[in-house]
């Protein structure tokens, strides 16, 4: 039952897709680092952007991958809108007014997409979709190895934007200290936006590097996000190590579970994880704050 | 007394419809309206009343809907006694998810988020258990009788609903002026001070929660006995976790009327967008969301406060008339 043979593949499956879920829960994290809210809509504009790729494919002829180049500034700049002409003024600055917005934005963007594209489940046919690479006794798909790469740059890219270019002092700044960064002259409903715009991103990358092998209908996004908020809340919520350790744990245990449990009770599983870890360690795995 | 007479009226009011008008129609969509006002009460007092946001009434309302389905399906029992039943059901499954996350101290987002959880890992189990038909849902089979809780005409089940509504409305108010009622305001506008205070918050919010998911239960009862039918979908389905949250926040948040209020606008605009676009799935949850949007960004109290403002505003003027009349004189 435990031979090698099975069981390294799937580990290294489930470290493909959990790259994945690690994007996914890298923007949810990020945004909740800096401005102390859960993103509701994040689900919905993952959607949004699974759409967009799968459009840029039928009617433009854009390969996923070059689609990305222009829908990842694409979704910055609607993150960025979102935040600074919707979210923000609308919150009037109370937590308990961000969420309901997320949550109306959530309905509104869903259902737009209900409206305009209907219930069909919808997927594009790439050339390469099935081609696979041998990894030790593996054979692992081409796009979620791709997707894999692809996830480790886009963290080192924000890594090194965080770290090096001064709006991504100004971003740690905001997160660390609100009202100091406000009184050194930092814009925050500016950095507010960006990070939400960088959140966006995020989902956009990652919309592309799923829409090679998943499908897309108007609640294709909903189920990743359940599980980023596991892994957001699993790794501690702020946390971007802890998003893309999470990430890869919970594909891990996604992979492994439905390979000895099925896919429905794997999918239970999550929830049970997401609610225990909720109620008895609500700081996460690697958070410090209560 | 004061403020139960305003109740009595509305109540009195409303009662009168199916003697006015035999149109199938209206009362149909009056007896959804109040179904979502009841529902909405439940979340207006522990959203409304006592600040905690839930984004998982659903796990309630299906509760009360499947218990109720499942025991006459399976169990053969009477349907007035699956009410109770449901309520009961429903009681204890909110004081179960109160006690845990309230224990472990979740507030605000993390709130938001485990009740969401909760109702969803009970849609993918009522999904897949046999006992609530699976993917199939459970269909309540037809049995015209006043003991069956089934009726004939429309009529009954809309005095049924309307006097559930009106019970709460009632219940309601009373907490308003109850001590429970006055913790509960509390610990919305400052919990460590009402803590330090020497009020139990935990409890507190505990009592809320078990009392509001009663109420939401008794709305998905009702939904099963109206509609005989029900799936994993619609009993612990997002729609109704959202239309919960939507009638109190748009008809005023924390105030008694404003979930009945904000039912009959919401529901209002959802058949003018049918009527307008044909039956466009999605559409109106699209303008359910906007309206949420737009209601927090201007309008915060909902429409109870623009009401409570123009009257002000009325008041002031009818004072500031005579006034300003002189003023322009002299």
């Amino acid at each position: 039952m435990l031979s090698s043979v099975i069981l390294v593949p799937a580990v290294l499956n489930g470290l493909m897709t959990g790259a994945v879920y690690a994007l996914i829960a890298l923007g949810l994290t990020l945004i909740y680092g800096v401005l102390h809210i859960i993103n509701f809509a994040h689900g919905a504009l993952l959607t949004a952007a699974m759409f967009a790729a799968f459009f840029a494919h039928t009617l433009l002829g854009l390969d996923p991958y070059v689609a990305a180049l222009g829908l990842t500034p694409l979704f910055f700049l609607l993150g960025y809108g979102l935040q600074r002409f919707v979210i923000g003024p609308a919150a009037h600055g109370e937590d308990r007014n961000i969420l309901l917005v997320t949550l109306g934005l959530a309905v509104v963007i869903e259902n737009a997409l209900l409206y305009a594209f209907r219930a069909d489940t919808r997927t594009i046919n790439l050339p390469y979709a099935f081609d696979v690479v041998e990894v030790g006794t593996a054979f692992l798909a081409v796009p979620r190895v791709i997707a894999f790469i692809v996830v480790v740059a886009v963290a080192l890219a924000l890594w090194l934007i965080m770290r090096w270019t001064d709006t991504g002092k100004a971003i740690r700044a905001v997160a660390k200290e609100k009202r100091g960064a406000e009184l050194v002259g930092i814009d925050v409903a500016h950095i507010y936006a960006v990070t939400f715009g960088l959140g966006t991103a995020c989902l956009a990358i990652a919309a592309c590097l799923l829409i090679p092998t998943y499908y897309v209908n108007p609640q294709a996004g909903n189920a990743f996000v359940l599980i980023a908020f596991t892994i957001v809340v699993l790794g501690g919520m702020g946390s971007v190590t802890g998003a893309l350790i999470g990430g890869l744990f919970v594909g891990v245990v996604e992979s492994l579970s439905s390979l000895y449990l099925g896919e429905s009770l794997g999918q239970i599983g999550i929830f049970a994880m997401f609610i225990l870890v909720l109620l008895f360690r609500p700081s996460g795995l690697f958070g410090e704050r209560a | 007394m004061r403020g139960f007479a305003p109740i009595l009226i509305v109540t009195a009011l409303l009662a009168t419809v199916p003697l006015i008008t035999s149109s199938n129609v209206v009362l149909n969509f009056l007896v959804v309206a109040l179904l979502i006002a009841l529902v909405g009460q439940g979340w207006n007092l522990l959203g409304g009343y006592g600040g905690q946001y839930s984004f998982g009434h659903a796990a309630f309302f299906g509760t009360g809907a499947y218990a109720t389905a499942i025991l006459q399906v399976q169990y053969g029992i009477n349907a007035w006694l699956g009410l109770l039943i449901g309520i009961a059901a429903g009681a204890l499954v909110g004081a179960v998810i109160g006690a845990l996350s309230f224990r472990s101290g979740l507030k605000g987002s993390y709130f938001a988020l485990v009740t969401l959880a909760f109702a969803e890992v009970l849609r993918i189990i009522a999904s897949v258990a046999p006992i609530t038909g699976a993917g199939v849902g459970t269909l309540i089979k037809l049995d015209l009788r006043p003991e069956a809780f089934q009726f004939q005409s429309r009529a009954p089940f809309y005095w049924i609903i309307l006097a559930l509504v009106g019970l709460s409305l009632v219940l309601i108010r009373m907490i308003e002026d109850s001590r429970f009622g006055a913790y509960l305001v509390a610990l919305r506008e400052n919990e460590d001070a009402a803590q330090a205070l020497g009020v139990n918050t935990t409890m507190v919010k505990l009592l809320a929660m078990t009392i509001s998911a009663a109420i939401t239960a008794a709305g998905g009862c009702f939904y099963a006995q109206y509609f005989l039918f029900i799936d994993a979908g619609i009993a612990y389905g997002p729609w109704i976790s959202v239309e919960a949250l939507l009638a109190p926040i748009i008809g005023g948040i924390g105030t008694v009327f404003g979930p009945l209020l904000g039912a009959l606008v919401v529901k209002t605009l959802g058949e003018l967008t049918k009527l307008m676009t044909g039956d466009a799935p999605g559409l109106d949850l699209v303008i359910y969301g906007s309206v949420l949007i737009l209601v927090i960004a201007f309008a915060p109290r909902g429409i109870s406060g623009i009401l409570l403002d123009l009257q002000r505003r009325l008041r002031s003027l009818r004072r500031a008339a005579p006034a300003s009349l002189g003023g322009g004189h002299g």
